[in-house]
């Protein structure tokens, strides 16, 4: 075991997209037990040092790991198909379409009860496309056409990010 | 993992003594020092009994200062002088900080952080803060009769990373060995849940006097963990006084312009505002301008002024459910910390928006103190079960500035720390050869509308096309919430870094002098005090190694083993001595030569985290 093993390796997990969030959370606890600077607050500055990295090294590995949209980037890198977001932009066009009238919807939607309903429909879709990525990744091991699912998850989760700025901005001004 | 209670018989000095740890509370009005006593925790009283130190300092002629009630007795009389809620200063420039001209102090402005201007010179929050903790050190340690081991010290999760940075010089400057910073709403949160076994999700609302938090945190079985904070830094108690002032001046026809008239509107609004939690109506009776004024003033009335500052933290509050992506009626219970929660209309707000009675059943002033002297005990090694465990998180973004006065974000709010996180950035023109890093915190997208932490430059690039340059800067969080910056050029190597602090906060040297100053120790000789903390920090140095040996001996190869015996050796034989400075590099030395026993004992511990569960078990 150490720094440089996988995140799945480093918490004892099997490589499936499929991971229930509890047996995540409670590897993280176990693990952070064990090395958190905390544990070694009596000791000299090389354990505090050591400690450190692993703390920084299992947190890394847990944000990843419960967060579906980057275990599945995660484990298509690990399956040798990297997602390289910034440079691979290329979408279905039905997709893309879906996109714009998402985005002419929040445009429109006045108000906190339509913002939120329209989140609803956006995760509901977001939804049956993850169930969607594990059945790619899970069952059809099919990589590359998982690697395109988690870009359009990617644009989804940039949307979201974006519906909830906006009911932010609707919460202050109430 | 107490592995400092195994220790060799005969070597140890004692091997049961246990070791004096403490929580402070440096609240805005009131400050607090408790310990574990037998297993449970106290909030340890001064001379006369009483737990609260009023967090006030009076600086008096030739050096002289009074500190907590004696200060606040003469707040009114000698205003310029007596500082009192400067937590609200700690960390801020004067441009910084709303509401100045109704304050009563001569601020100074000046880079970094603002001072005041008293007969005993300029003093910095930091100095004034420390006076504060210098007081309660004193305290623990005539209760105990013996030197302190150290202290954890609270601060409100919403404080940034300067705010933070100051609060542990001024514990430095209080000469207290800080275990640990700890979020004021998590200190809650542990308090209240050993107390009353709790499990499951709970919320901590933190209305103090000048800082508002909103803590989620998820308890399951002695793992404290937030799942995400909020809040507000400038918001508390002391803006409803003032809001009460302006209003009842007002009424009065009365303007307060000096000092001492400032200061009696503001005592005489708070007194008005305690008051009114248990009665209907009351006087607001001060003295300005040389007339005693007296304006009746209702619950009511009072609610009014305070809803637009409830409103402001109910909206935080709905921010972090959303934030942790979870529904009010998720939270099992909801922990009111801090004084300003006994305004009847706080608690029913906030019972309202979580569909539930809010839990009031520990004292709201001592929770915080008590949580940090629990964490504190932890920390020293001497709770019996090492289950305590605090996952913290930021609670405010940090990023770098890129083109344009744009805010790239490097590690996201509510993020679990420690934490470390790299991004890529490239040159902009061709030939560029220096790089200019500006590091940022706070939620918007624009550099103006988030807080400067730092600015430095990694030179030395080798000069190449616009784009092609790759250089990697790393954020590191430690346990304290501090920030650390690093930036490599990958392909030449050259590096630069900062831990993030001249900038805003008091640099090293600084700090170094004021301790030669004599701050806080004015009969203390310094020489003295360094030689006892190096040989202190030595003899648990050499505890340490000699436990870790005892029980992980055999990851060593012999001649390792015996480098390690020498380095124990020597840094026994130095520490009996009395030159500091050599001390203190045999403890350097110890601590090199055992940091790959240390990772390698770090490794074990991994595994065993890990054993009895396969990969086939899953």
């Amino acid at each position: 075991m150490n720094l440089g093993d996988d995140d799945y390796t480093l918490f004892g997990l099997p490589k499936h997209f499929a991971l229930d969030r509890a047996d995540i959370d409670a590897r993280r606890r176990d693990l952070q037990a064990r090395v958190h600077p905390d544990r070694f607050a009596s000791e000299g500055a090389a354990a505090q040092r050591v400690a450190m990295q692993w703390a920084v090294r299992v947190n890394e590995a847990w944000q990843r790991l419960k967060d579906p949209l980057s275990r599945g980037a995660y484990l298509c890198e690990l399956r040798g198909v990297p997602i390289n977001a910034e440079r691979n932009t290329a979408m279905p066009a039905a997709f893309l379409m879906q996109q714009m009238d998402w985005r002419e919807a929040l445009d429109d939607a006045e108000g906190q009860p339509a913002v939120e309903a329209l989140d609803a429909a956006v995760a509901a879709d977001e939804r049956a496309m993850f169930g969607k990525l594990t059945t790619l990744l899970d069952e059809d091991n099919n990589t590359a056409a998982a690697a395109v699912q988690v870009r359009a998850l990617m644009f989804v989760a940039r949307f979201r990010q974006d519906i909830a700025r906006r009911l932010d901005a609707l919460d202050a001004a109430r | 993992m107490a592995l400092l209670q195994i220790s060799e018989p005969g070597q140890a000095p004692d091997p049961h003594q246990r070791r004096i740890a403490v929580g402070i509370d440096l609240g805005t009005t009131h400050s607090l020092v408790a310990a574990v006593r037998h297993g449970v925790p106290d909030c340890l009283p001064d001379a006369q009994g009483r737990v609260l130190l009023p967090s006030a300092v009076r600086y008096l002629a030739g050096g002289r200062r009074q500190i907590g009630f004696e200060a606040l007795a003469a707040q009114a009389e000698d205003a310029e002088n007596t500082v009192v809620s400067v937590k609200r200063l700690m960390g801020r420039k004067l441009a910084d900080i709303a509401g100045t001209d109704k304050l009563p102090y001569r601020f100074v402005d000046q880079p970094g952080m603002v001072a005041l201007a008293t007969r005993d010179g300029d003093k910095t929050p930091v100095e004034v803060s420390a006076e504060i903790l210098a007081s309660l050190r004193q305290r623990a340690e005539d209760s105990f009769d013996d030197e302190l081991y150290g202290a954890v010290i609270t601060v409100p999760a919403y404080f940034d990373d300067a705010q933070r940075q100051a609060t542990k010089d001024a514990a430095q400057l209080a000469g207290l060995n800080v275990l640990r910073l700890i979020s004021e709403p998590t200190a809650a949160a542990v308090a209240y849940g050993l107390d009353n076994a709790s499990e499951g999700l709970y919320a901590v609302y933190d209305l103090g006097g000048g800082t508002f938090d909103i803590s989620l945190l998820r308890l399951t079985r002695g793992v404290f963990e937030v799942v995400a904070t909020g809040g507000d830094a400038a918001l508390g108690g002391d803006d409803i006084d003032q809001l009460l002032a302006d209003w009842a001046l007002d009424q009065a026809g009365v303007a307060a312009r000096s000092p001492q008239d400032k200061r009696a509107a503001q005592v005489a609004s708070r007194a008005a505002k305690e008051a009114l939690s248990d009665t209907d109506s009351t006087q607001w009776q001060a003295t300005v301008g040389g007339r005693d004024l007296r304006v009746a003033v209702s619950r009511a009335q009072l609610e009014t002024l305070a809803q637009p500052l409830i409103g402001r933290t109910l909206a935080a509050v709905r921010k972090v459910l959303r934030d942790a992506k979870v529904a009010a009626g998720d939270v099992q219970g909801v922990v009111m910390v801090g004084g300003s929660t006994r305004m009847p209309r706080v608690r029913a707000a906030v019972g309202e928006l979580f569909g539930r009675d809010v839990l009031t059943n520990v004292n709201p002033d001592e929770v915080v103190a008590l949580g940090a002297a629990i964490q504190a005990n932890a920390l020293a090694g001497n709770a019996k079960d090492g289950d305590l465990l605090l996952l913290d998180v930021i609670a405010l973004s940090l990023g770098l500035e890129t083109m344009g006065g744009l805010v790239e974000r490097v590690i996201e709010r509510n993020t679990t720390i420690p934490v470390a996180q790299a991004q890529e950035f490239t040159t902009f023109k061709d030939g560029q050869t220096a790089m200019a890093i500006h590091v940022v915190q706070g939620e918007r997208d624009l550099v103006s509308e988030c807080r400067s932490l730092a600015r430095f430059e990694l030179r030395g690039i080798p000069p190449m096309v616009a784009g092609a340059a790759r250089i990697r800067v790393t954020f590191q969080v430690d346990a304290d919430g501090l920030l650390s910056v690093s930036a490599r050029e990958l392909g030449s190597g050259v590096e630069a870094a900062v831990t993030v602090k001249p900038s805003y906060g008091l640099a090293d040297d600084q700090i170094a002098q004021m301790l030669k100053d004599g701050f806080a120790h004015a009969e203390t000789d310094m020489a003295a005090r360094s030689l006892r903390e190096a040989q202190v920090d030595a003899e648990r140095m050499m505890l340490a190694t000699r436990a870790a040996l005892q029980a992980d001996g055999a990851l060593l190869s012999a001649a390792e083993r015996s480098d390690v015996e020498a380095l124990i050796e020597a840094t026994r034989l130095t520490a009996a001595g009395d030159d500091a400075h050599a001390i203190e590099a045999a403890v350097a030395a110890l601590a090199t030569g055992t940091e790959a026993f240390a990772a390698a004992r770090m490794n074990q511990g991994i595994r065993r985290a890990l054993a009895g569960r396969s990969l086939d078990d899953i």
